[in-house]
């Protein structure tokens, strides 16, 4: 039963010409499907205008970049040209709108580059706001969430009242608790439920209709709980740093074989980007804006007011993941990720949190080092550990 | 005979070409680079002309026998300027045993170096009797492999180390190269003619090619190291322009040029009369160039030209994402720690060179009928396989010229400004 | 002539005093009770400073003064040391070195720590991470001013309300907080009249440009004309004065048909016109500069002089509306403007200012101006027919200038440009009576 979800998901996860989304396409004719890049945008809008919301992440190491190239210079990360290498083969076609949320300058750039590349695709930037006073936030949020709303109303033909898109958002709510379990559950037992198939799961997620995943996670947890494993003794870490650009997956596995249980991390974090319900009273386009208003996530994408949060953001995560070290991975010439870094390793660092840090790009084939570094790492936390014994 | 003279000066090769008034090609001469640029030019334009006057004799040679008697002439010619520089060789080396090898020690590696040159000298004078076989244009290269060779048999028996003949033969081959030597036409074809016996039928040619007067009129220099030629300003030309001009004199109907040189690759646009309307080269790292393929060489303890013919044994191509000279060895070491073989990684590290050229070129507004591509990647078949494959792929079908003569197309057309200059 | 001379070295030295006064008051301004407030130059809200009476400092200029002043590259090694990755902004690095060096500014004084870090993020996602870096050394108040993005190509209603608001309920209230003194609408409405003054005048200058040949060099030689009305001496009687004179000095060499004064003296015969998108090289700016002025290229316009505003289209800073004209102002950035706009701006500029090709300067240190670069080339390309060249370097960091390759590109670049004009049997540019273009009517 495990294997087969996983199965399933790595299935969608190695298809770089998005069958599931084509075959979607077929079954409901007249319907559209809509992209997004990372980090996060509210999915229930595309939902309740009748899209199939989907993910986009670049082809990893599992694509030769030719034509991407041709767009970004080499210090840029990789994300982009690999994404522009999807498009451009063709393998986005299926795509009336992309939307790119407030994540980066290069992200932002991208819409601009879709624009012109794409002129018939729906493209819009989202910025989002980073001010503190939750009210002019979320006004602001909200007026954006509508204008986008009414926008991809009109590209798929309908625009939802608030009965639909309250519907969307109960499904999307379930779509969260769902995670929230996956995570508590590793969190709890990670040697039952490894990184790698969570993040498989993560990605299929990205590119299947939401109750599909909601019914193939619930069957994972489930399997999850009848085939019991042996714990290890590995060494309990964050990784942070990896919410946009995705490592490869191998680079996951290499951390977990050099004995480390991810107990917390960045990956795909769009889905977990609320952490609390959206409200399914009152307006829902508000209620949505309020929700990422209020959200208790701290990221590197987000303006972080709070200079004694900033220092305490790791500590805290740790703490709450029961982790012993952070592993900072971010992927190279990402600027979110690695101007955080410092400030967060301090933080981490003050708090008596071992750290270790190395930059991957998706596409990276070599996991030598990474394999070396975690390995050390994750002995060197037993030896930390013994000795505070 | 009026003619004009192009120099490229690369980061590895220089290269010289002289054109007839007319433009046809009289001549071509090629060197390996070196610390002094005006010498490497000097010795470049030198072979051109040596060439040009082959050439000439050529043209005169009529009958059959004449025309293998002057094949014989030109491997004499060849044997004489190698043997004149193994002679400045040798005694450039015992001068040095004399600056830097204790006196009690002075006479056992004199005896070692002497006899090493002597062997040296008796291969080539055998091979000069052999069928012809390819091998190095450049003498840093034939004679240092000999040298090497010999040296190591030669060491034991004389009470002499190896590491010390090396480091003698290290500090002198530097200066020979680095000091004008007389290595023209006139100094030599005496002494060629001689060897062969001075057959009768090419008196009169080589007579004639002596005395044709090839002044030329103008030179233009380009490549990489152009800024360095002591030449003004009006005498040089970008490398861009260059090989845009000599590609298109090459193949008239070439529309884009990609040059993967040593040290950069460029790709460039250029309208029907062969001017340049675009270009771009790669960007500020050497990753993707031809000294990625030195890296990789040296790595894998192959030669240069070796790689390519290794990478077509290739059947399953392993990927490789990283074209970084810097990183080149260790991620190199960890695929074949990982089991792959040599030549399925080549066959990947072919293909991602060729995939940066690529991006080069969809930067510069893509590859148009005819293509043209050259440089000293484009002699190497697995390179120019993957070119075919890509552009075909992303292009469509085009015709995709690669002429023999590549290597010197910077210089072809540099020789064609150098013309314009004069009309 | 001998006038015109004497009018150059007006502008030159007015700016010097200028600049030298305000770093002198910077030093003494824990003495004298003056606050200051550390602010960027894209979407700087100088106007509404001064009304409070406060000082700007304005970290990019400190860094960008270090790279000219080759003191860059040991700042940058210094932020790395402490953890700063080699992949991110230069600047960035730079000013946290800076800091962690004694905190000594261009001018050699002393930089007062900030009473309120005023984050105006306008165009660019670092700007964020250094205040909050910032913040980490000085442990001060900060106040967030953000600036939606022109993704769709306008200042859109919802977003000029919401920065409104922002002024009225945030920015003014710390600004008040911090320099304990309440807000000056009045005040504000002065100082705004004084920067469209100064705005028109610049204006004309830049837009002198249009003139054969040009009086001034639109990319190396006007950042420094932008200087004062980027920082510190917007809406200043200072910064008018500065205008003024500069503006006479521009047009009296325009009238004697000369060009502009570039590191080998005055560029008269100028052979290329060219537009520049992209900042420039400051720990080579005179080589960089020169690799240009050798080969009589004179750049007519450029973008990286538009990131403290846009004044060419049009906007001016309006004191009927002064929360809303500093909205629009700070929405107007070039780098807050989306790329397909920059692409417009870019081939209008080599319309109207009859540029003969384009450079775009990559750098390495900015993904808000370079991430679509090539892109951009490929339009403009596409849409004016004229040749681009595109070279990389970087704006702070020695590391990531190299001469050679840059000078290459560019020699190819200019040798293109020349062949194209011989083989298409076009002329080279011909010069034209200075006053007859409208640009300086």
């Amino acid at each position: 039963m495990r294997s087969a979800v996983v199965e399933w998901a790595r299935e969608l996860y190695e298809d770089l010409d998005f069958s599931a989304v084509h075959r979607w396409l077929n079954d409901n004719p007249g319907s559209k499907a809509a992209g997004y890049l990372p980090v996060y945008v509210p999915r229930e809008i595309l939902h309740a205008c009748g899209f199939l919301p989907v993910g986009i992440h670049g082809g990893g190491d599992r694509l030769e970049i030719i034509r991407g190239d041709a767009f970004y210079q080499s210090y840029i990360c990789h994300l982009p040209r690999s994404i522009i290498e999807l498009a451009q083969s063709g393998r986005l076609d299926m795509l009336s709108a992309v939307l790119f949320p407030s994540t980066c300058d290069v992200i932002r750039n991208l819409s601009g580059i879709w624009k012109l590349l794409y002129p018939d695709v729906y493209v819009r930037y989202i910025d989002v706001p980073q001010v503190s006073d939750p009210e002019t936030a979320t006004t602001f949020y909200e007026a954006e969430l509508r204008h986008v709303m009414r926008d991809l109303g009109e590209v798929s033909g309908h625009v939802p009242d608030d009965a639909e898109l309250f519907q969307s958002i109960a499904v999307y709510n379930e779509m969260r608790t769902v995670v929230r379990e996956l995570y508590a559950t590793r969190r709890e037992r990670p040697w039952d439920l490894p990184t790698e198939e969570l993040y498989l799961l993560l990605r299929a997620c990205e590119v299947v209709p939401v109750d599909e995943f909601i019914v193939q996670a619930r069957r994972y947890l489930a399997a999850v709980d009848s085939d019991r494993r042996r714990p290890r003794d590995n060494s309990r870490v964050v990784v942070a740093g990896a919410f946009c650009e995705q490592p490869p997956l191998g680079l996951i596995k290499s951390i977990e074989r050099a004995g480390c249980y991810v107990v917390d991390d960045d990956f795909v974090l769009g889905t977990r980007f609320l952490t609390a319900d959206v409200s399914l009273a009152g307006d829902p386009v508000h209620a949505l804006a309020d929700a990422f208003v209020q959200t208790e996530l701290r990221t590197s994408v987000l303006y972080e007011g709070d200079s004694l949060r900033k220092r305490r953001v790791m500590k805290e995560r740790a703490e709450a993941a029961g982790a012993e070290g952070v592993i900072f991975a971010a992927p190279s010439f990402c600027d979110p990720a690695l101007l955080d870094q410092p400030m967060l390793r301090k933080g981490a660092e003050a708090a008596g949190l071992p750290c270790i840090a190395f930059k991957y790009s998706e596409n990276t084939g070599q996991f030598q080092q990474f394999r070396e570094q975690a390995g050390t790492f994750a002995d060197s936390l037993k030896l930390w550990n013994a000795g505070a014994e | 005979m009026s003619c004009v003279v192009g120099i490229d000066l690369g980061s590895t090769t220089t290269k010289a070409v002289v054109l007839e008034e007319t433009g046809a090609i009289l001549g071509r001469g090629i060197t390996n680079s070196r610390s002094n640029y005006d010498l490497a030019a000097a010795v470049a334009r030198t072979e051109a002309f040596i060439n040009a006057r082959f050439g000439l004799i050529q043209q005169r040679a009529a009958s059959a026998i004449a025309a293998t008697a002057v094949q014989k002439l030109r491997r004499a010619f060849v044997l004489e300027q190698f043997l004149h520089q193994l002679r400045r060789l040798e005694q450039l080396m015992q001068e040095e045993v004399q600056r830097s090898i204790p006196a009690a020690l002075r006479p056992a590696y004199e005896r070692a170096l002497e006899k090493v040159c002597s062997l040296i000298l008796d291969e080539e004078e055998d091979r000069f009797t052999q069928p012809p076989a390819a091998r190095s244009d450049f003498f840093r290269d034939s004679a240092g492999s000999a040298f090497m060779r010999l040296a190591e048999e030669v060491a034991g028996s004389h009470g002499v180390t190896f590491d010390r003949l090396v480091g003698l033969y290290d500090k002198c081959i530097i200066r020979v190269e680095n000091e004008p030597l007389e290595l023209d036409f006139r100094d030599h074809i005496g002494e060629a003619l001689h060897r062969i016996g001075d057959p009768i039928e090419l008196a009169g040619a080589v007579d004639a090619a002596v005395a044709t007067d090839l002044t030329p009129a103008f030179t233009v220099g380009t490549g990489y190291g152009r800024a360095r030629l002591p030449f003004p300003k009006e005498q040089i030309r970008s490398e861009i322009l260059c090989h845009g001009l000599g590609a298109h004199a090459l193949f008239p109907l070439t529309r884009t040029v990609l040059d993967i040189g040593g040290q950069d690759t460029k790709a460039i646009q250029v309208d029907p009369d062969g001017i340049v309307t675009g270009f771009q080269m790669n960007d500020r790292c050497a990753a993707g160039c031809g000294r990625y393929l030195g890296y990789i060489a040296d790595e894998m303890n192959l030669g240069l030209h070796e790689l390519g013919p290794l990478a077509e044994k290739s059947t399953r191509t392993v990927k490789i994402n990283s074209t970084c000279t810097v990183f080149a060895g260790a991620e190199l070491r960890e695929l074949l720690s990982l089991g792959q073989k040599r030549e399925d990684i080549l066959a990947g590290l072919h293909r991602a060179i060729v995939l940066r050229a690529m991006s080069l070129l969809a930067r510069s507004g893509g590859v148009s009928d005819e293509f043209t591509f050259t440089g000293g990647v484009a002699k190497n078949p697995a390179a120019v396989r993957a070119i075919r494959e890509l552009v075909e792929e992303n292009y469509g079908a085009r015709q995709i010229n690669i002429s023999a003569d590549s290597i010197y197309t910077g210089a072809l057309g540099a020789a064609l400004f150098a013309k314009r200059m004069v009309s | 002539m001998a006038q015109k001379e004497i009018l150059k070295d007006r502008s030159m030295i007015l700016q010097k005093e200028m600049i030298a006064r305000h770093f002198e008051r910077l030093e003494q301004a824990p003495a004298n009770h003056e606050p200051v407030v550390y602010t960027f130059v894209p979407g700087n809200l100088t106007e509404l400073i001064r009304s409070f009476g406060a000082l700007p400092v304005l970290p990019e200029i400190n860094a960008l003064q270090s790279g000219m002043r080759k003191l860059s590259g040991d700042y940058i090694a210094e932020a790395e040391r402490a953890g700063h990755s080699e992949d991110v902004c230069a600047y960035v690095k730079c000013d946290i070195g800076m800091v962690k060096s004694g905190n000594i500014g261009p001018s050699g004084t002393k930089l007062p720590k900030p009473d309120l870090l005023l984050l105006s993020y306008t165009g660019c996602y670092t700007f964020m991470k250094w205040f909050e870096l910032l913040r980490e050394e000085y442990d001060c108040p900060a106040v967030f001013f953000h600036v939606p993005y022109q993704g769709d190509g306008k200042l859109e209603p919802e977003h000029r309300e919401y920065m409104i608001r922002q002024l009225r309920e945030q920015v003014i209230p710390a600004l008040e907080k911090a320099t304990g003194r309440a807000y000056d609408e009045e005040k504000l409405r002065e100082n705004l009249r004084l920067s469209a003054l100064a705005e028109d005048d610049l204006v004309a200058v830049l837009q002198s440009g249009k003139l054969k040949p040009s009086p001034i060099d639109g990319y190396f030689g006007t950042v420094y004309y932008v200087g004062p009305i980027f920082s510190a001496f917007r809406g200043t009687e200072e910064g008018v004065e500065y205008y003024r004179a500069l503006r006479e000095e521009v047009y009296a060499r325009a009238a004697a048909g000369l060009g502009p004064i570039v590191p080998d003296g005055s560029l008269d015969d100028q052979r290329y016109r060219l537009v520049v998108e992209g900042p420039p090289s400051w720990t080579h700016f005179r080589d960089f500069w020169k690799m240009f002025t050798d080969e009589k290229a004179v750049v007519v316009a450029s973008t990286y002089t538009k990131v403290g505003g846009t004044y060419d289209f049009g906007f001016r800073h309006n004191p009927d509306d002064p929360l809303g004209t500093l909205a629009d102002y700070c929405s107007g950035c070039y780098t807050n403007l989306n790329l397909p706009s920059r692409i417009e701006m870019i081939s209008r500029y080599i319309r109207e200012y009859e540029a003969d090709g384009f450079v775009i300067n990559s750098i390495k240190s900015c993904n808000s101006f370079s991430a679509g670069q090539l892109m951009i080339l490929r339009e403009v390309e596409k849409r004016t027919g004229v040749p681009g060249a595109f070279i990389e370097s970087d704006l702070v960091d020695p590391r990531y200038f190299s001469q050679a390759n840059i000078k290459n590109r560019l020699e190819s670049y200019f040798q293109m440009i020349e062949s194209r004009r011989q083989g298409s049997g076009t002329g080279a540019t011909v010069a034209s009576d200075p006053l007859t273009s409208a640009a300086v009517a």
